[in-house]
């Protein structure tokens, strides 16, 4: 019965989704040729900051804008992830390609098992539970004598990728960035429009109907809550080779709520919506570090603004203006 | 009796009445969040910021106005839960009609912006506020010294609980209330405002955030950031206890409390995280909630 629906969905039947899928792939493409001209435009840690950031913003979206899950603790994955890359490459003296992998794994493993307890209960419970299990994840962090407490693990080695390429140079480092973005990116655009993507939509819009349908609905919100935890990860590990530290501001709720405003901002369940999102807000944060304590209030002013006035994110209105989903 | 388990009784009963303190504020912020939840469908996670202002609104009452602590512990919460009346009309009640993730993300909004601005007006490092006189000092027990003012806390806040679940489970407003909660449509038809009855009670709820916020301010120093970790851990106890009882609430809170009071004694370095690992427990066992009625 499933496997006959799936079938069904992965046919992209209608003139509109074919045309959609050919603007998307024109966007990847600009998207790709922009990224690599910028860093002869831009300051290339800034770009890499940028780029982390986004595929942070781009995964947690693929939980709250097409599984309708909203996770209040992504912070835990990236920071997780972010303290294992630093601990291996630094301590264990693993090359940069391997401790991201580490770092990548532990946050898979991590949101497995976070998400197997949170997908127990619903709606705003959810939320409470991953804020609360992320909570525990900052504490641990804290006290864990591996972490390096306040100080976090820093002079993390950037090192040589696979024993060839040497990352000191912020160019190098910028293309395997860009790569692990666009690499990123693209897998959470194929997740998306799979089958697996269509059944996560359906329960998204109405999970009992999907259950009625013969859907494990459980299962599949286990698996994407995985997946997103892994991408952000992903992010976390990179971030923590790109900065060369790991601290406890990875694990700590405000970055979980950053995430949540970038996703806003941007435009939640849109493809390109969580980059403009993560675009925006990071560049804001670089220009206005020197307000201090007021970067969180405007933070807070933004989220106000898009909750009351601007619910569907930059890219969700330019959308809406094109007709076309973006 | 004079030692348990290798600890001096001393510091067993101290941890224990800071516990209580502890689940005293637990139990009465969850009771507001249950009681908002009810009505509003909405998480507040402004909660914790409109604990903070309880405590500020006391601080500036007796250093502007010269207002002490007893007029602060009736005034603080009046003018608290004002601001929540404004907050309601403003924002919340043009998101009634919306995914009620949206209330969540507005009031995560809200509390950065006043965190934030408490923050650069008065900075991190705390501000004090004395021990009304007439609850200076403590009393010897016997078994341990209780300063008269940590006993009027847990004192207070059990009765501000009781209270409270006297007004919503044996009042005529009370049972207004709780028909709302089930089917607000049908009361409206019955010719009840329901609306106005959403404002106060998210103001209620509100005023009992700062209330609580008042009875901290003694204990530990005035401080922008006292809401923000406290919420977290609230959020927890109103996982485990499910927001379905208002004993409920009250029993988890101040249960939670001991817990972590116990665990601070016994082995300090899970205190922190304590009521997390309790959350994941009653997840994988009851995952309503110990007196959560659905699942």
């Amino acid at each position: 019965m499933a496997s006959v629906s799936e079938r069904m969905a992965t046919a992209p039947t209608t003139r509109a989704a074919v045309e959609a899928a050919n603007l998307h792939r024109a966007i990847f493409i600009a998207i790709a040729v922009f990224l690599a001209g910028a860093p002869f435009l831009l300051y290339p840690v800034f770009l890499m900051k940028v780029l982390c950031f986004a595929l942070f913003a781009c995964a947690f979206n693929l939980l709250l804008g097409y599984g309708g899950l909203l996770s209040f603790g992504h912070a835990a994955y990236l920071g997780t992830a972010s303290y294992i890359c630093a601990h291996t490459a630094k301590v264990w003296g693993m090359p940069p390609e391997l401790a991201i992998l580490f770092g990548t794994a532990a946050a898979a493993a991590l949101g497995f098992v976070f998400g197997s307890l949170a997908i127990r209960r619903q709606g705003i419970y959810f939320a409470m539970i991953t804020l609360a299990l992320a909570q525990m994840v900052f504490f641990f962090s804290l006290q864990a004598p591996f972490t390096g407490g306040e100080d976090g693990i820093q002079a993390v080695p950037r090192g040589r990728l696979f024993g060839l390429i040497d990352l000191s140079r912020d160019t190098t480092l910028y293309y395997l960035v860009a790569v692990i973005f666009l690499a990123g990116v693209l897998f959470i655009y194929r997740v998306i429009h799979s089958p697996f993507g269509q059944v996560l939509k359906a329960i998204r819009d109405n999970e009992p109907r999907a259950i009625s349908l013969g859907y494990a609905t459980n299962r599949y919100k286990l698996v994407v809550f995985t997946l997103s935890a892994t991408l952000a990860g992903l992010a976390g590990a990179t971030k923590a080779i790109v900065f060369q530290l790991a601290s406890l501001t990875d694990v700590h709720w405000t970055m979980s709520g950053e995430v949540v405003l970038m996703t806003l901002v941007g435009g939640m369940g849109t493809v390109f919506g969580p980059m403009v999102g993560a675009a925006v807000i990071v560049t804001m944060q670089n220009y206005l570090a020197h307000l201090g304590a007021w970067v969180t209030v405007i933070q807070g002013i933004i989220f106000v603004i898009c909750v009351m006035l601007f619910r569907e994110g930059i890219i969700g209105v330019i959308a809406k203006k094109l007709k076309r989903p973006l | 009796m004079f030692e348990l388990l290798g600890i001096p009784p001393q510091a067993l009963f101290g941890q224990l009445l800071l516990g209580l303190i502890n689940g005293s504020f637990y139990a009465i912020l969850s009771l507001g969040l249950a009681i908002i939840f009810g009505l509003l469908n909405i998480i507040n996670f402004t909660h914790g910021a409109q604990y903070m202002m309880g405590a500020f609104v006391a601080w500036m009452l007796l250093n502007y106005a010269g207002i002490g602590y007893w007029w602060a512990l009736l005034l603080a919460p009046v003018i608290v839960g004002a601001t929540g009346i404004v907050i309601d009309r403003l924002f919340l009640a043009r998101l009634r009609d919306l995914d009620h993730l949206y209330g969540l993300l507005l009031t995560f909004g809200l509390a950065l912006i006043i965190q934030g601005l408490f923050r650069n007006q008065y900075g991190v490092s705390g501000l004090p506020y004395s021990i009304p006189p007439e609850l200076a000092g403590g009393r010897n027990l016997g078994f341990m010294f209780l300063p008269n003012y940590r006993g009027w806390v847990v004192i207070a806040s059990l009765a501000v609980c009781l209270a409270t679940w006297f007004v919503i489970e044996k009042t005529r407003l009370g049972a207004y209330l709780r028909a709302a909660t089930e089917n607000p449509t049908l009361v409206q038809a019955f010719g009840i405002n329901v609306p106005r009855l959403i404002t106060l009670t998210y103001g209620f709820g509100v005023g009992l955030a700062a209330l609580a916020g008042v009875l901290a301010a003694p204990i530990y120093s005035v401080n922008p950031n006292m809401g923000a970790d406290l919420i977290i851990v609230v959020f927890a106890v109103v996982v485990i206890g499910g927001m379905g009882s208002i004993l409920g609430s009250i029993v988890t809170g101040f249960g939670l409390g001991l817990i972590e009071g116990l665990t601070k004694v016994f082995y300090p370095e899970a205190a922190a995280t304590v009521i997390f690992v309790v959350m994941v427990v009653v997840l994988l066992v009851k995952p309503a909630g110990l007196f959560g009625r659905t699942a």
